[in-house]
Order: structure tokens, then C-alpha cells, then sequence
């Protein structure tokens, strides 16, 4: 190992190796989240992409390790945290692990707090236990917390329940609790998903500030490319339970692969747009997880879908030219055999797999 | 407080008139062997029987506002008095049965809805099943028969007073108490699991496991308060149903509780009797549902706004 590659190494947070998380359900074997490798640096952002069902949240939950009972990690799966590998240890050993240095902000702000207790009693409590602080002191911190994240009159906020704050002010708690013991590892899962938009800028912008002042990593789950786009220093995007692209935002973006983050992109609506385009749309559904095939699970819905895409699954490899890029198609984007592959599809008018392809979605959209 | 007076009026009522229903005269059963239609005719008057039922309850209503609850027919002893050396043992014996089952179904509850399919959740339901088809008697013949017949541990029947001997008292207790626990608890196991296996599901609880909290804290601080409604509801009706209905428990180890006080004057057409202990036991239903009521507010804040 060269000596730069072991100084990378060192700085590494969270290294996430063929992480595979099924569930057991009276239908068969989910397969939530199918081999996933991921790397986030000492103070970074990954940002995690995906729609609804493509395993974000699974993943986000085995980190944390507050999977449902019927979730199996299975054996080779590994996750490791500045080297340790969570799977050797539990909640129950290492009590101050969990909450401490690795710590999550939930979608649902207005779900996640306890409702019986006061917003400053989950916050003491939390200090309490983690940090052995006196009531006086954790009350203190309480407030130095609840100021950080930009809570007005945070004395008077913290004798009240959670149900006497907005939404906004809901998420600013929840990210409080998050923080409170100065975690090496954030993960937010959809935090801004439940909030009006003008509310969302100001969530993520707290979270970019507070993870500047902290120098905490950062994994910011999302369905939304745009939320992650201006804010996280690498993305990876999820398609059932695949990651199937990844690389450091900007080259994603300027370089894109796999022909789903394309999808993504053009599925966001644009300003520049004239009034009263119809908006992009994905056709089809995401796959169900139960014994898929050997396939793509995207080719149903791929305008590239070639047969080769329907009898074999792709791997998430490097591209030849970007070491830190990588992605899982058969027929990249940009690449000659991926634009012959998209062009024939377009005059078929068809995909392998049958769906029906349109020049619209073929045509550069940016 | 005018829906409370209310109430208390129809189930007097109503008591008056189902009273009336019960087969045989009540001053049949107060005179001795071979008395003459004489004695009968005065002891008529003297109660008042030959006053129509409109007449009688008034008078009765009348007395009660004056807070006398009559006389019984039969002992000659005041309601009142028979009542207050009664009630104590019956609420001892509800007071003490409550806190058992809550004793045992609180921790159950909440362990079975921690780990469902568990160790201790198959056990509670397989005594749940056994039990809930089993009424409060057959249990209390059980223990009596295992207990005290065939381990000669504790007593069969009978009641010391607290005064007398603590510690036969004590003894006395245990048989009856576990009989009417029994059936509760099981009741409230159920309750209390399936609220709270609804309430872990939800995300605060997840949230709470995110920030590492121990899992004892979260079932206790963070599930367990939101999870009572069903509970708390529940054990305000089973308290009443307890004080003033321990009926066949308290015939089978013959306490002196208001329980068998009533089926002792019903026998005995001592009317005067049942309506007193009647109407006790709807005062207690209400009062218990109006404290029922108070404790929502504590359990939940939001409840707490709504109301206030």
C-alpha cells in the first residue's frame, strides 16, 4: 500500500463492503439492499440517491443498527467505522457508540420526536446518558444546543412538547438531538422530504454550516438529485438495492454513465423550461425485490435496454478513464456502444424489454 | 355534576323497579314461624309496604338526601353501618387485586411487545388462552384445592381483620386476591401488548434507539406512557367491577365483602339493603371514570391542549 493510499485509508469514516440486507416476508426474500460498497472520508458529504423502495433507508438503518427484526444482514456484509467493524460490536457493549459518534436525522420530523416528553427532556436525556453530564449541565447544553440550530427563545422551546413547534422547528430539534454528542458520522435520511420547500433550504444549509463548524462526515440521503447536488462531495445513486453509479459530484454530473441518473436529471423540472412542459417521467415502476432476476433492474425501464441487460446483472465497475467513477450498465452513456445501443432502441421505437422508448427522453434534455 | 345526579337517579330507579320484579314478599321472610295476619298487617305498616312504589321511593330518595340509607328489614341495623364494615374489605381486596395485575401484566406486557413470539410473550399467551376461558371461580376452586387442601399452605375460607392478626390476615388475603387478579391481568397483558407493539413500530421510538438510548429507557420513557390509554381506560372499569362485584369470590372464601353482603340481601328480600349497595357501586363506577378521564392529560400533553 502506498503511502498515500494508507493516508486515505486512515481518513476513511465509513467503509460499507458488499453490505447485502434481506427481509423475510410471508412473499419471499426481499433483497432491500444487494451488495453495497460505499466510502465517505473524515468531514465529507455522500449524498445518497434513489426513489421510494431502492434500499436508501434499509442502508441507512444497518449502519445504525435499528433494522426490523425480520431484516437479515447477511454474512460477508461488512461495515466499518474509522476501521471497526460495527458487526463485532453491539448496542449493548458499546453503549456509547450509537448516539455518540454515529448519530441519524430522520425524514419525519413530525414523527420522530417522542410526543410525551418535553423537547428538552429528550435532549438532557440523551446528554445524560452519553455524556454523564449533571441535570444542571445538560439543561445548559440543552439551550447552547437548541440556540446552534436556530431555535428562537430556546429557554421557553425547551419546556414544550414537541407538538407546539412547526415542522421546521421540529427538524431544527430532531438535528439538535443528532449533534448533541458531537457524532464523527451524520446520517440524515430525507431530512427535508416532510418540510415545505422554503423551510428545506434552510435544514440543509444548517446541516452544511453545522457539519463545516464540526468537521463531522455526512450521509445525505435523498430522492431529490438537486438537494444533493450543490452539497455533497460524492454521490451515489441507488436503484434497487444496487448502487448503480458513483462517483465525486462534479464528474457525475458532467460525465454521467448510467442511464437512470440520466433519468433523475431530466426528471427534475426546470425554470428554463417553457410554461406547461410535461414533466419527464420514468416510465414504468421500480422493481419488486423479491428473486429478481438475473438482470438489470432497470432494463424494464432503460431506454438503452438491450437483451443483454435481461439475462445478466451488471456490476458496478470503474470507468477506464476515472478510477472514482464507476457504474453498473452494460451500455454506458457517452460511450459508443451505449449511444448505438440508445439510437436503435429510439428507431425501434422499443426496448428489449418492451417498453416503449421515445425520442423525447433520447434527446440531450440539459 | 348534573349528568352525575342524573345517572345515580336512573340506576335508583331502576333498581327500585327491578326490586320490585323479584319474586316473593319481603315481609314473608321477617316473621317468625306462625305469625298472625295481625303481626304481618303491622309489620307492613311499620315499613311502609302497603305505600304505592312512587310513595316508597320518594320517601327512600328523601332519606337519602338527608344522607340516612335507610334501615335494614332484616338486621335492624342501619345500611350505613353494615356498609362501612363491609366496603373496606371489598376495597382492600379490589386495591390489592389491581396492583397484582398491574404488577405482572406492566413488565409482561412490555416485554412480550419488546420481542414478540419470545420466551415470555408464548408463555403469557398460552396462560392467556387457558385463563380467559376459565371464570374468576374456577381459578379461586383451583388455588383453594392445590393451596389449600392439597399443600395446606394457606387457608381454605374465612377472613381475619387486619386488626386482629396482620399476618393471618395476611394469609387469608392471598387466595381470594390471586383469584380476581387472574382474569385481569391477562386482560390487560393483551391490552397493553397490542398498544405498544403499535406504538414501537412508530419512529420516535426508532429515533430513540438511533441516539443509542438504553432499551429499558425507551420501552419505559418512550413507548410505555402513550401505550396506557387502553389500559388506564380498562383498569378504571375492572377497579369498579372489582369493589362492588367480587360476588362469587368472596361467597367461595365467604368474605365479608360487599359482594356477598348483596347476595345475602337479595336472598332475603332485604331490598332496603341492595338498593344502598347499588347505588355504591355506580358512585364508584362514575367517580373512577371521571378519574379516568383526568389521567389522559397526564399521559399524553397533547390530549392536555385539546381539553384545556
Amino acid at each position: 500500500m502506498s503511502t498515500i493510499e494508507a493516508r486515505t485509508a486512515s481518513r476513511l469514516l465509513l467503509q460499507v463492503r458488499n453490505l447485502k440486507v434481506w427481509f423475510d416476508t410471508p412473499r419471499g426474500l426481499v433483497r432491500a439492499v444487494d451488495g453495497v460498497d460505499l466510502d465517505l472520508r473524515a468531514g465529507e458529504t455522500l449524498g445518497i440517491v434513489g426513489e421510494s423502495g431502492s434500499g436508501k433507508s434499509v442502508l441507512s438503518r444497518s449502519i445504525m443498527k435499528i433494522l426490523a427484526p425480520s431484516a437479515r444482514v447477511l454474512p460477508g456484509s461488512e461495515i466499518r467505522l474509522k476501521g471497526l467493524d460495527l458487526a463485532t460490536v453491539s448496542p449493548k457493549q458499546n453503549k456509547h457508540l450509537w448516539g455518540v459518534d454515529l448519530s441519524m436525522v430522520f425524514q419525519d420530523p413530525m414523527t420522530s420526536l417522542t410526543p410525551v416528553l418535553t423537547v428538552g427532556a429528550q435532549l438532557t436525556e440523551t446528554l445524560r446518558f452519553h455524556l454523564g453530564l449533571s441535570r444542571d449541565q445538560a439543561e445548559e447544553e440543552a439551550i447552547r444546543l437548541l440556540t446552534l440550530v436556530g431555535i428562537p427563545e430556546p429557554a421557553k422551546r425547551a419546556k414544550q412538547y414537541p407538538h407546539n413547534l412547526s415542522g421546521g422547528m421540529r427538524q431544527r430539534v430532531t438535528i439538535a438531538l443528532a449533534i448533541s454528542c458531537s457524532p464523527e458520522l451524520l446520517i440524515a435520511d430525507e431530512p427535508t422530504t416532510a418540510l415545505d420547500v422554503t423551510v428545506q433550504h434552510q435544514i440543509l444549509n444548517l446541516l452544511e454550516r453545522l457539519q463545516a463548524d464540526s468537521g463531522m462526515g455526512m450521509v445525505l440521503i435523498t430522492h431529490d438529485l438537486g438537494v444533493v447536488a450543490g452539497r455533497a462531495d460524492s454521490i451515489a445513486v441507488m436503484y434497487a438495492g444496487r448502487i448503480v453509479e458513483k462517483a465525486p459530484t462534479k464528474r457525475l454530473f458532467s460525465n454521467m454513465r448510467h442511464p437512470y441518473t440520466r433519468a433523475l436529471i431530466d426528471a427534475i423540472p426546470r425554470i428554463s423550461h417553457p410554461s406547461h412542459t410535461r414533466l419527464a417521467s420514468i416510465p414504468g415502476r421500480p422493481p419488486v425485490l423479491i428473486d429478481p432476476p438475473q438482470a438489470c433492474g432497470f432494463a424494464p425501464r432503460c431506454p438503452s435496454a438491450q437483451p443483454r441487460c435481461l439475462s445478466e446483472t451488471p456490476v458496478l465497475e470503474p470507468t477506464p478513464i476515472d478510477p472514482a467513477h464507476a457504474s453498473a450498465c452494460f451500455f454506458p452513456l457517452g460511450t459508443p456502444a451505449g449511444d448505438a445501443a440508445r439510437e436503435n432502441n429510439i428507431k425501434a421505437g422499443v426496448n428489449a424489454a418492451g417498453t416503449a422508448v421515445n425520442a423525447g427522453e433520447s434527446t440531450d434534455g440539459r | 355534576m348534573a349528568r352525575f345526579v342524573l345517572l345515580l337517579v336512573m340506576v335508583s330507579v331502576a333498581t327500585f323497579l327491578l326490586l320490585e320484579l323479584i319474586p316473593g314478599d319481603p315481609v314473608d321472610g321477617l316473621l317468625p314461624e306462625g305469625a298472625t295476619e295481625e303481626m304481618r298487617q303491622q309489620l307492613i305498616q311499620l315499613y311502609g309496604f302497603d305505600q304505592s312504589l312512587v310513595t316508597r321511593y320518594v320517601s327512600w330518595l328523601g332519606d337519602l338526601l338527608h344522607g340516612d340509607l335507610g334501615t335494614s328489614w332484616q338486621t335492624r341495623i342501619p345500611v350505613a353501618t353494615t356498609i362501612a364494615e363491609r366496603a373496606p374489605v371489598s376495597l382492600e381486596l379490589a386495591v390489592l387485586a389491581m396492583a397484582l395485575a398491574l404488577a405482572v401484566a406492566i413488565p409482561v406486557g412490555i416485554y412480550s411487545a419488546y420481542r414478540p413470539g419470545g420466551i415470555v410473550d408464548r408463555i403469557a399467551t398460552f396462560i392467556a388462552s387457558a385463563t380467559l376461558a376459565t371464570p374468576a371461580f374456577v381459578l379461586a376452586i383451583v388455588l383453594v384445592w392445590v393451596f389449600g387442601v392439597q399443600l395446606g399452605w394457606l387457608p381454605i375460607v374465612g377472613w381475619v381483620p387486619f386488626s386482629e392478626d396482620p399476618f393471618q390476615h395476611l394469609r387469608a388475603v392471598i387466595l381470594p386476591v390471586i383469584s380476581l387478579a387472574g382474569g385481569e391481568c391477562v386482560l390487560f397483558i393483551r391490552l397493553l401488548k397490542g398498544d405498544m407493539m403499535a406504538t414501537l413500530q412508530q419512529d420516535h421510538v426508532l429515533s430513540a434507539r438511533a441516539r443509542g438510548l438504553p432499551t429499558w429507557r425507551i420501552l419505559v420513557r418512550h413507548a410505555l406512557r402513550q401505550s396506557s390509554f387502553s389500559l388506564v381506560t380498562v383498569s378504571g372499569v375492572v377497579i369498579g367491577r372489582l369493589i362492588g362485584g367480587a360476588v362469587i369470590v368472596e361467597m367461595i372464601f365467604s368474605i365479608p365483602g360487599l359482594g356477598s353482603l348483596v347476595v345475602i340481601a337479595i336472598n332475603n328480600r332485604d331490598f332496603i339493603t341492595v338498593q344502598a349497595i347499588v347505588l355504591l357501586s355506580a358512585l364508584i363506577y362514575l367517580v373512577l371514570n371521571s378519574l379516568v378521564d383526568l389521567a389522559y392529560p397526564l399521559l399524553d400533553p397533547r390530549v392536555r391542549r385539546a381539553t384545556t
